[in-house]
């Protein structure tokens, strides 16, 4: 080779490095009205569809169009933590008020009061924890009294990252709360021992959910109510069955709309029609269909109400006196699950 | 390449020595060559193969279908671009660290070669949370740059800055060694002889290191396209919009889509393959070049 060759070749590298540069900076700054929702783990296919329904409801009226709603999903913790950290997100539609709450508080984006700004706690559906078994229930699982049997394993993430690992927590707490009269010596008992039939804690639903239904490791998952009808779905039904415990809590995921930012953005009105929606009769269907609770049961399909069955929900204002006092008493350093979890020997 | 044996450092001590060892060790060479067969077999090669077999499960539609879907498309598109930024730019700096530390003396020296070295020892996930410390909206410039209208982290710069840190050190650490043996007196030659700066850099120094150059753009580009820790720190995850290939693999398996995780995965091992095959390919054919070059 040549060294002109080569200095030439150089060159067009050069060059090609530079108009690389230029045109990541063109493509950065392209405008467009788009939402970003960021959202918690299971959501996605539930938002995909709401989207799409929200987007024609919404272009069909409006002369300003929205082209489209971008999606972003984890951890319910970590996307709370990335919108702190200045994920330009129009709304958050997160696990649990909690997360919310520590948005409105660190980045000052939202008032604190914001879940009285949209119905239902600003929670468009609901959902609860159920037990996921293995097909035939061979360890006859059938509430929750069954899950601190010796030798029984128990899946369940950890509730100091996970989200869903707090309501399930909670759920196990209510639940003894209510079966020992409140002695609070025996409901500790309880959960020392319902943890001590834990074999991992995953950080996340989704990494628990693989845990059980693929690594095949535990004899009970206590999942979402979507997730196991999720997993019913994915890996088949005569894999695994769904056991509906006496009492369970009641799942509120809370939505809200981040005022720095759709201000900033100019996106408020799409925002809070975006929200809206998931409360409209076709919101409402939508989430029945994706294995969520609606809050008004007349919009759903017959036959997607029918897969929730009855049981006794709780609240975690009505138990617990609300997310703050519960993420304290419970989840705070040196709360109850601290106390109370002994990792495996 | 006899001359070349001939300089080797590691000169055993004794004919006889030499002999005894490897007449010794006839059945523990046997065994140490099966023991890394197995292990590369196990650890590597299985792995590989698993991801192929894994993408090509559900059939070619399938596979077709998961590597054209938008988010997917959207995703190897920003890997390239995110790429096609981070490796010029290591390049450029790469060789001017390489240059500067090995053609001139100077105080801090070694502070520097430390610093280069800085990105390889520091776990990737620390290399995101800097940036979002730097930029993120409660970090030092956060609020300037809220002022200002400017975005970085969850957005292609900051995707460009965690991948231009993790991979800093690729090309000059390729460079810095073959530029140190081969010393400045061609340069000089060149200078005495009323070359200019630049016409010194590119008809002399350049051509000399080009093969070391060219492995490390190869690691470089390789890692950048790979990276995952620290641009899942400053991704944000936005689909479609800063999900980069490593991390749209992550979130197709975690949504039960193993095929199509796997097929997106595929395209990142094949990148892989082309990349050893490319690195092999110059040993092989320039193999006397690279030699020839490093004599000097």
């Amino acid at each position: 080779m040549t060294r002109s060759r080569l200095t030439r070749l150089v060159r067009a590298g050069l060059v090609l490095g530079a108009f690389s540069l230029c045109f990541g900076v063109v493509a950065g700054a392209k405008a467009q009205t788009e939402l970003l929702n960021v959202s918690y783990d299971p959501t996605r296919e539930l938002y995909r569809e709401i989207n799409a329904a929200f987007i024609a409801d919404w272009n069909a009226k409006n002369a300003k169009k929205i082209s489209t709603i971008r999606q972003s999903h984890g951890g319910s913790g970590s996307q709370a933590r990335a919108v702190i950290d200045g994920l330009n997100a129009d709304v958050v539609t997160l696990a649990l008020a909690g997360d919310i709450d520590a948005v409105a508080q660190r980045s000052k984006k939202l008032p604190e009061n914001w879940q009285t700004r949209l119905p239902n706690n600003a929670s468009p559906y609901t959902s609860t924890i159920v037990f996921l078994v293995r097909k035939g229930n061979p360890k006859g699982v059938k509430d929750w009294a069954d899950l601190v049997k010796p030798g029984l394993q128990v899946i369940t993430p950890n509730p100091k990252t996970s989200g869903g690992a707090r309501w399930n927590y909670l759920a196990a707490w209510a639940y003894a709360e209510k079966a020992f009269d409140k002695d609070e010596a025996k409901v500790r008992d309880y959960i020392g021992k319902l943890l001590a039939n834990v074999p991992v804690l995953d950080t996340a639903a989704r990494g628990a959910t693989t845990t059980f239904t693929q690594r095949g490791i535990g004899d009970v998952f206590l999942a979402w109510e979507n997730e196991a009808f999720l997993a019913l779905k994915e890996f088949g039904a005569d894999k695994f069955d769904i056991v509906v415990p006496s009492l369970s809590i009641l799942a509120e995921p809370p939505v809200a709309v981040v005022d720095g930012n759709v201000d900033a953005k100019g996106t408020r009105a799409e925002a809070q029609a975006y929200l809206d929606f998931l409360y409209t009769p076709k919101g409402q269907a939508i989430i029945a269909k994706h294995y969520y609770r609606p809050r008004n049961r007349e919009a759903a399909a017959p036959g997607d109400l029918e897969r929730f069955p009855r049981l006794e929900l709780v609240t975690i204002d009505a138990v617990f006196g609300g997310w703050a006092k519960a993420q304290a008493a419970h989840f705070g350093d040196g709360g109850t699950f601290d106390q109370l979890y002994k990792p495996a020997r | 390449m006899s001359e070349a044996a001939l300089h080797l450092p590691a000169v055993p001590p004794s004919r006889a020595g030499a002999q005894r060892v490897r007449g010794e060790s006839l059945v523990v060479r046997c065994l140490l060559i099966a023991v890394s067969l197995a292990f590369l077999a196990l650890f590597l090669l299985l792995p590989l193969v698993s991801v192929f077999v894994e993408a090509g499960a559900r059939g070619f539609a399938a596979y077709q279908a998961a590597i054209t879907e938008p988010d997917a498309v959207a995703a190897i598109q920003l890997t390239l671009l995110v790429a096609s930024i981070a490796v010029p730019f290591n390049i450029v700096v790469g060789i001017a660290a390489a240059w500067a530390i090995a053609k001139f003396e100077f105080r801090g020296k070694n502070f520097l070669v430390s610093l280069i070295d800085l990105p390889f020892s520091v776990s990737p996930v620390i290399s995101g949370l800097v940036f979002v410390l730097l930029f993120g909206a409660q970090g030092y410039f956060g609020a300037w740059l809220k002022a200002n209208d400017v975005q970085i982290i969850f957005a292609l710069p900051g995707l460009v800055l965690a991948t231009v840190f993790v991979t800093f050190p690729f090309v000059a650490r390729e460079l810095i060694p073959h530029m140190q043996a081969l010393g400045s007196a061609d340069e000089e030659a060149a200078l005495t002889l009323g070359a200019s700066g630049w016409r010194v850099f590119f008809a002399i120094t350049l051509p000399n290191v080009k093969w070391s150059l060219f492995y490390g753009v190869l690691l470089c580009n390789a890692r950048a396209m790979g990276e995952f820790g620290a641009v899942a720190v400053v991704s944000g995850k936005i689909r479609g919009l800063t999900n980069t290939m490593p991390l749209h693999v992550e979130i197709l398996y975690n949504e039960y889509m193993g095929a199509a995780a796997f097929a997106v995965a595929s395209l990142l091992a094949g990148l892989a393959l082309v990349t050893l095959a490319l690195k092999s390919l110059l040993e092989w054919r320039y193999g006397d070049a690279i030699a020839a070059s490093r004599r000097h």
